[in-house]
């Protein structure tokens, strides 16, 4: 059964009283069951969340099917996002995507054997000027080549 | 030439901090603001002719003035949900100078007096929300913001709102569902947001750039920023500039500066000596140039009007001859396609199918036809939505398909690009 820490409930409490009504806390308390709950929503955990901030499960659903921010299936433990838009897409970015996936041996939106890695290629993150680029979890890595994405990945592999 | 305005201090390191800020004539002009009536303020903003920076040019101060006369709490909602592609100069904004941002939203929330405000910033912008939280929190404990505002009697709080990823929340009627914890779809309108907004209530929205700059205008005075820019575009105007240039990036010129010499000058021309080829100017959403066109640009909301483009998010994105136009057009459709929220038909089936026909023709699949048929699903998207999303794939589509027909059509024929190799990629 998926529950939140103490810490966990507690930013929940807080959030619910933070804006004009409940609701719209929603949003701030989805990312935090999808970062106690090892990168994704699962329908338990909505279903908790739900009784615990005391609102329907479908405004909780409404919400998580709606932006791409929550995962719905669990993703790998290095998320790397790789901007598919034009200007990326201008230089480079597909054959980059290629080349990580082949490295990587994984399928886009899909999580590796071992669940150390997801990759995946999302719309524009608004880091066009340094093109190509992708967000691993929540930090941005920027100005890529094939080469330096798959340096940097491995890297974060191994200190993990 | 580069005016620094808004971005005079960006390289310095503590004009990101409260301190810093300040030693630099930081939150002066609250104080000068506060020596004024609220309607002073919307006068001297509407003199100005600032237009809003985030994409749709609406005047600043006529929005303002929507708002109705009675004793209705109001909310001002910053919108740094910055996602037109091309688009980053409200990143490096929040980055590089989040107490003019603050300092611009305080000044506004006083001329409309608003008690509360919110920034909306994109789900994906963690390193931004991290300095503002800061920059907030500074504000607050330097009695900038809370109760009684440097003893003027002006009560105000503001809070920043993450979003999750949605290129509709950018839209002011969908960040106001989202604000509102619904998903982010927009609303009919009217009722305007400046009558019926978040909640209900009269609720202002406007872009980070816009909000900055309200901040010179006070300080320098309506007359001092209208020398710059044109008659109808006044002021100065961050670009977001990538693609095949030397040096991307984020550069503020006054309104009405040739595109040639934003490409020449300040990104230090096309990469390689590579053959200008075309240029979107205002963000995805706004028709394509060709090289012929850019030369008679200059980049002001007036001349692109004409141009049958737009100034748009000041998106300029700079393409040499080695792109090929139909990928390039597959690209942009696959992100209408994926962003549409679904709830207007034409929209939802159209961004889906012109993106189909497009993706059919790159994988050598197309059929003459089509490009007839993209032309006439794009003209029958437009103008028959709730927003302007579906107008946002459609403009585009047409751009590409009347400025490089013949690309299209050799693709058909031949089955593969004029231009070059477009691959099928995972």
């Amino acid at each position: 059964m998926f529950k939140l820490s103490d810490e966990g409930i507690n930013f929940v409490k807080k959030e619910l009283a933070r804006y004009e009504t409940k609701r719209s806390a929603i949003i701030p308390c989805l990312y935090r069951v999808q970062k106690e709950n090892d990168g994704w929503v699962s329908p338990e955990s909505v279903s908790y969340l739900s009784e615990l901030m005391e609102l329907p499960e479908a405004w909780i659903n409404e919400v998580l099917n709606f932006y791409t921010m929550f995962n719905k299936k669990p993703v790998g433990k290095l998320h790397v996002q790789v901007c598919n838009n034009i200007s990326c897409c201008m230089l480079g970015a597909r054959e980059l995507t290629d080349h990580l996936c082949k490295t990587f041996n994984v399928k886009p939106e899909e999580i590796s054997e071992d669940g150390k890695i997801t990759i995946s290629k999302v719309e524009c993150l608004g880091s066009c000027d340094t093109a190509p680029m992708m967000q691993i979890n929540d930090d941005y890595h920027e100005n890529l080549t094939p080469g330096s994405a798959e340096k940097i990945i491995k890297g974060m592999l191994n200190g993990n | 030439m580069e005016i620094k305005l808004l971005t005079e201090h960006y390289d310095k390191k503590e004009f990101r901090f409260i301190e810093g800020y300040k030693k630099l004539g930081g939150y002066e002009t609250l104080k000068k603001a506060f020596s004024l009536k609220p309607e002073e303020i919307i006068n001297e903003v509407k003199a100005s002719g600032l237009r809003g920076r985030g994409g749709a040019g609406f005047p600043t101060g006529v929005k303002w003035s929507f708002l109705p006369q009675n004793g209705e709490k109001r909310y001002l909602l910053c919108n740094a949900d910055e996602g037109e592609p091309g688009t980053f100069k409200d990143r490096l904004m929040m980055e590089r100078a989040p107490h003019q941002l603050i300092e611009g939203m305080i000044i506004s929330a006083y001329a409309i007096n608003s008690p509360k405000s919110y920034i909306y910033v994109r789900g994906e912008y963690n390193y931004p929300i991290k300095v503002l939280e800061k920059a907030l929190q500074e504000a607050y404990d330097a009695g900038y913001l809370g109760k009684n505002i440097l003893g003027s009697g002006f009560d105000h709080d503001m809070d920043i709102y993450r979003g999750a990823g949605a290129y509709i929340c950018g839209e002011e009627t969908g960040m106001i569902s989202s604000l509102e914890g619904k998903k982010g779809q927009p609303k009919l309108k009217p009722p305007f947001p400046a009558i019926k907004g978040y909640l209900g209530q009269p609720t202002i929205v406007n872009n980070v750039e816009t909000l900055a700059a309200v901040k010179y205008i006070i300080r320098d005075g309506a007359e001092a920023y209208r020398k710059y820019g044109t008659e109808k575009s006044a002021g100065t105007k961050l670009f977001s500039v990538s693609g095949n240039v030397n040096k991307p990036g984020t550069y503020e010129v006054p309104l009405g500066y040739p595109l040639m010499d934003l490409i020449n000058n300040e990104c230090g021309g096309m990469k390689n000596g590579a053959k200008l080829k075309a240029v979107i100017p205002g963000g995805s959403s706004a028709p394509i140039l060709t090289a012929e066109e850019v030369q008679k640009t200059t980049m002001d909301y007036e001349c692109l009007a004409q141009m049958g483009s737009m100034l748009g998010s000041g998106a300029v994105i700079v393409m040499d001859d080695s792109n090929c136009m139909v990928d390039m057009l597959k690209v942009t459709l696959h992100f209408y396609h994926h962003e549409s929220c679904g709830q207007c038909t034409p929209c939802r089936e159209g961004t889906g199918w012109i993106h189909k026909i497009v993706s059919s023709i790159v994988n050598g699949e197309g059929r003459l036809q089509d490009i007839d048929l993209l032309e006439k699903i794009a003209q029958q998207m437009m103008g028959r939505t709730i927003c302007a999303l579906s107008d946002a794939a459609a403009m585009p589509t047409l751009g590409f398909i009347t400025k490089f027909k013949d690309e299209f059509e050799f693709f058909v024929r031949e089955g593969r690009s004029k231009v070059k190799e477009v691959r099928a990629h995972a």
